[in-house]
């Protein structure tokens, strides 16, 4: 009965966040409608989202959050510092595939999405079976280790979020 | 005596803000091609926002003194239609440049990479 209630607890959350701070103010009054709108809005949608994904681990955000912040702290002052003193021709660009251990595709969208943010990657294409992932590197000596990095930093901690 | 602080504090982040989206314009004109120049614009802008909207919710909050937190959602957004924008803009870029198709590594994968591994044909009706 709780599941059925409550088919996305972390999602009424963020519908509560959102609506408070859409409304930028917290009052009891704002909670109570922005809580009503989470709890209302996945019963509406549960039908038209059949494969929502499951949290294993939701607490695990935060964490995942944190890191990624500070690294687009960190890359966008190693980007700015790429534009700023090299000549672009001299910068050694170029695409890398990774491989790709996550099945759900929410969590690989948030894969893809985090690789555009942090450091010199932006994510190009992904296979049409979505087992790989085409990266454009800024600015790479070793491919390999930029692979090895973007799995061990961020898709190993997405892998503990979903189930 | 709080209120100067908070003043130097915001003028900080403003200028700082202000110089990551200067960056992030500068590199889109600089740099030489179109994968290296989306860089540019998907991260040193996102500081820069980010830093312009913290400002924001530190002078309303502690210099006026009304609370605001909104600019929390500016961000938020921000993430999510920034790499998406990225991702659709690259994925042209692929479709439409033949010449950077010898660049790509082996896709290891059945069906090729998703924007080029159709058929002619069904790039010619133009959907799937």
């Amino acid at each position: 009965m709780g599941m059925r209630l409550l088919p996305q607890p972390v999602l009424t959350l963020v519908i509560a966040a959102v609506w408070m701070a859409l409304a930028n103010s917290v009052s009891l009054g704002n909670a109570v409608l922005g809580l009503a709108l989470g709890l209302a809005v996945p019963l509406l949608t549960q039908a038209y989202w059949p494969d929502r994904p499951r949290f294993r681990n939701p607490w695990r955000i935060a964490d995942f959050a944190l890191v990624v912040l500070w690294d687009i702290i960190v890359s966008n002052i190693q980007v700015a510092r790429l534009i700023l003193f090299r000549r672009g021709d001299s910068l050694r660009s170029q695409f890398v595939r990774v491989p790709l251990d996550l099945t759900n595709a929410e969590a690989i969208t948030i894969l893809a999405g985090t690789i555009t943010m942090t450091p010199g990657t932006v994510s190009a294409d992904l296979s049409a079976d979505g087992t790989a992932i085409l990266v454009h590197c800024l600015e790479t000596d070793d491919p390999e280790a930029t692979v090895t990095a973007i799995k061990q930093r961020y898709e190993r901690r997405l892998m503990e979020i979903f189930a | 005596m709080t209120a100067w602080i908070v003043d130097v504090g915001v003028t900080v982040l403003l200028l700082t803000g202000s110089f990551f989206l200067l960056v992030g314009s500068f590199g889109l004109a600089k740099l030489p091609d179109m994968m290296r120049r989306l860089h540019a614009p998907t991260k040193a802008t996102t500081l820069g926002i980010g830093a312009l909207l913290i400002a924001s919710m530190a002078y309303f909050t502690f210099s006026l003194g009304i609370p605001s937190f909104h600019e929390l959602l500016i961000t938020v957004f921000l993430f999510i239609t920034a790499p998406v924008t990225a991702h659709m803009i690259a994925k042209a870029h692929l479709l439409r440049d033949p010449e950077l198709r010898p660049r790509l590594p082996d896709v290891q994968a059945n069906g090729g990479w998703a924007t080029l591994g159709r058929s002619p044909q069904d790039t010619q009706r133009g959907g799937p």
